[in-house]
C-alpha cells in the first residue's frame, strides 16, 4: 500500500495562523503518525479524507490521486473510498447499532436493505461480536463496544485505507491494550491498510511499520521498522516518542 | 348556512356561540406555520453552518419581528405587500391578486410574526448538531442533500418541533399585524383574537369566555408539549 502526502495548508483564526507543511510517504500497511497536540497530524488525515482542502500539493492512496492541485484533482469526500474512525467514534445517536453499520449501504430513509446487504451487515456484526447489540442505541454502549461498532461501520464498504484518529484515547488503559490487539486482528482479517494518528508511544510500538513524526506543523522524521534490527528497535522507538527519553537526551547534551 | 339552521331551530337564543373565528384562526395558523417553517429552516441552516459577511446583520433582521410592535410590523407589510406596495403592486399588476383584507393576508401577517420563533429555535437546533456526525456521513458516502436529510434534520428534529409549536401558538394569537393587513371582517378575516376584542367591546361575555377558554387550553397544551420536547436532550435515545 502506497500512501503519499505532500500538502500545504494555512489556517487563520484572528491574528493567529497555523501553517501545515506535511510531506511523507509510506509503503507499509501499518503507518503511525505521531506527534503532540497541535502538531498538524489531525489536519493531515482530515486532508487525506477530504474533510479539509489543502491549499496546494497532492495526496495519493494506493496509486489513486485523491488530491492534486497541479492537475485540478480534488475528489469529494464521499468518493474517496476511505474508512475513518473518529476520536469519539461519531456513531449516529438517532440510529441503532444495526442502522449505523448499514448506513453506508443504503442511501435513503425508506429503502430497506437488499437480502445481500442484510447478510453483509449480519456477517460484519458477527465478525465484531456485536450481534447482540444490534438494536441498541450508541448511548447504551460501553467504550469498547462503541469502537467495535464504529470499526464495523467504517469497514463494511471495504475502504482502500482506514484512518484512525487517536483511536484509543477515549478508552481506559486496560481496554486500550485489548483494543490494540483487536485492531491488529481486524487489520489481518480485513486486509486493510491502517494509518493511526496518536500521541501515545505504546501505539507506535504496536502499529508503526512506518513511523511519521510530526512537529510544529511539519514532518520531523520518517522511519521504517524493517530498517532497524529488531533488538535495537524498542530502544530507538522509545527515544523517538518518549518524552522521558528525550528529556534525558537533552540533559546529557547539556552536560 | 349552518348559522341559519340554528336560528330557525332556536330562534330565541343560539345555544352555541359562533366558533367560525376559531376555524379561521386554525387555518391561518396552519398555513403560516408551514410557510414560516420552510423559510426558517433554510435561513437557520445557512446561518448555522456557514460563516459569511453580514451574517449577524441578517440574523438581526430575521429576528426583528420578535421585538417590533405588531402594528409597526403590519405597517411594513402594507408598505411591501399593499396594493401599491413594492411586492403587492407587482402581484396586483401581473396576477390581479391583492393580499390586503383577505385571509391570505392574515396568513402573511401571522407568518411574519411567527417566523423568528421558528428561526431562533431552528438555528439553535442546527448549531446543537455536532458537525462531526455530518463529516462521518460524508465519509460514509453521503452527498450534502443526504447529509442534511439523514443526519442534520433528524438530529435537530426536537428543536425544530418545539420551535414549530411555539410559532403555531404565536401565529394563532396575533392581533396587531393581522389587523393592519387583513382587517377585522366578520366571517372573512376575523380571527379569535379579534373576535374576543369585539365580543368584549359589545359586552358578549359568553362568546368571549368560550373563545378565551379554548385558546387558553390550546396554548397551554402547546407550551407543555414544547417544554417536554426541549427538556429532553438533543439526539439522545429514542
Amino acid at each position: 500500500m502506497r500512501l503519499e502526502v505532500d500538502i500545504c495548508k494555512t489556517l487563520r483564526s484572528g491574528d493567529r495562523s497555523f501553517v501545515l507543511e506535511a510531506s511523507f510517504s509510506s509503503q507499509d500497511d501499518l503507518t503511525v503518525i505521531f506527534g503532540a497536540s497541535g502538531s498538524g497530524k489531525s489536519l493531515t488525515i482530515q486532508a487525506i479524507a477530504g474533510l479539509v482542502r489543502p491549499d496546494r500539493g497532492r495526496i495519493v492512496v494506493g496509486g489513486d490521486s485523491l488530491f492534486d492541485n497541479s492537475q485540478g484533482i480534488d475528489l469529494p469526500t464521499r468518493e474517496r473510498k476511505i474508512g475513518y474512525l473518529f476520536q469519539d467514534y461519531a456513531l449516529f445517536p438517532h440510529l441503532t447499532v444495526r442502522e449505523n453499520i448499514a448506513y453506508p449501504l443504503k442511501k435513503t430513509w425508506y429503502f430497506t436493505l437488499l437480502p445481500r446487504q442484510q447478510h453483509r451487515v449480519e456477517e460484519i456484526m458477527a465478525a465484531f461480536e456485536i450481534t447482540h447489540l444490534a438494536e441498541s442505541f450508541p448511548s447504551e454502549l460501553s467504550g469498547g463496544q462503541r469502537q467495535r461498532v464504529a470499526l464495523a461501520r467504517a469497514l463494511i464498504k471495504k475502504p482502500s485505507i482506514l484512518l484512525l484518529d487517536e483511536p484509543f484515547s477515549a478508552l481506559d488503559s486496560m481496554l486500550r491494550h485489548r483494543m490494540r490487539m483487536e485492531l491488529l486482528e481486524i487489520r489481518h482479517k480485513f486486509a486493510v491498510p491502517l494509518v493511526v494518528i496518536t500521541h501515545d508511544p505504546a501505539d507506535v510500538e504496536v502499529f508503526a511499520d512506518t513511523l511519521v513524526v510530526f512537529e510544529n506543523g511539519g514532518v520531523k522524521e520518517v522511519s521504517r521498522r524493517t530498517q532497524q534490527p529488531e533488538s535495537a528497535l524498542a530502544n530507538i522507538w522509545r527515544q523517538k516518542v518518549c518524552w522521558r527519553a528525550k528529556w534525558e537526551e537533552e540533559q546529557a547534551l547539556a552536560e | 348556512m349552518a348559522e341559519g339552521c340554528y336560528q330557525n331551530l332556536f330562534p330565541a337564543k343560539k345555544i352555541m356561540p359562533d366558533l367560525s373565528p376559531l376555524w379561521l384562526t386554525l387555518r391561518i395558523a396552519c398555513f403560516a406555520t408551514l410557510i414560516a417553517f420552510g423559510f426558517a429552516v433554510a435561513f437557520a441552516w445557512i446561518i448555522a453552518r456557514f460563516s459569511f459577511w453580514g451574517r449577524d446583520l441578517l440574523d438581526a433582521i430575521l429576528t426583528l419581528p420578535l421585538v417590533m410592535p405588531p402594528t409597526v410590523l403590519g405597517y411594513y407589510l402594507i408598505v411591501l405587500w399593499g396594493r401599491n406596495g413594492w411586492l403587492g403592486g407587482w402581484l396586483n399588476e401581473h396576477f390581479g391578486i391583492t393580499l390586503m383584507f383577505t385571509w391570505q393576508g392574515a396568513v402573511l401577517a401571522a407568518t411574519v410574526v411567527a417566523f423568528p420563533l421558528l428561526f431562533k429555535s431552528a438555528r439553535a437546533a442546527f448549531e446543537g448538531v455536532d458537525t462531526e456526525y455530518e463529516k462521518a456521513a460524508r465519509i460514509l458516502g453521503d452527498n450534502e442533500m443526504q447529509v442534511f436529510f439523514r443526519i442534520t434534520l433528524p438530529l435537530a428534529a426536537r428543536g425544530l418541533v418545539a420551535g414549530t409549536m411555539l410559532a403555531f401558538a404565536r401565529a394563532m394569537g396575533d392581533f396587531g399585524a393581522t389587523l393592519m393587513v387583513a382587517g377585522n371582517i366578520e366571517g372573512r378575516t376575523q380571527t379569535v383574537a379579534m373576535a374576543v376584542f369585539d365580543a368584549v367591546q359589545v359586552g358578549d361575555y359568553r362568546l368571549a369566555n368560550t373563545l378565551v377558554a379554548i385558546m387558553s387550553v390550546v396554548c397551554v397544551t402547546i407550551l407543555v408539549l414544547t417544554n417536554k420536547l426541549a427538556a429532553r436532550r438533543q439526539g439522545g435515545t429514542r
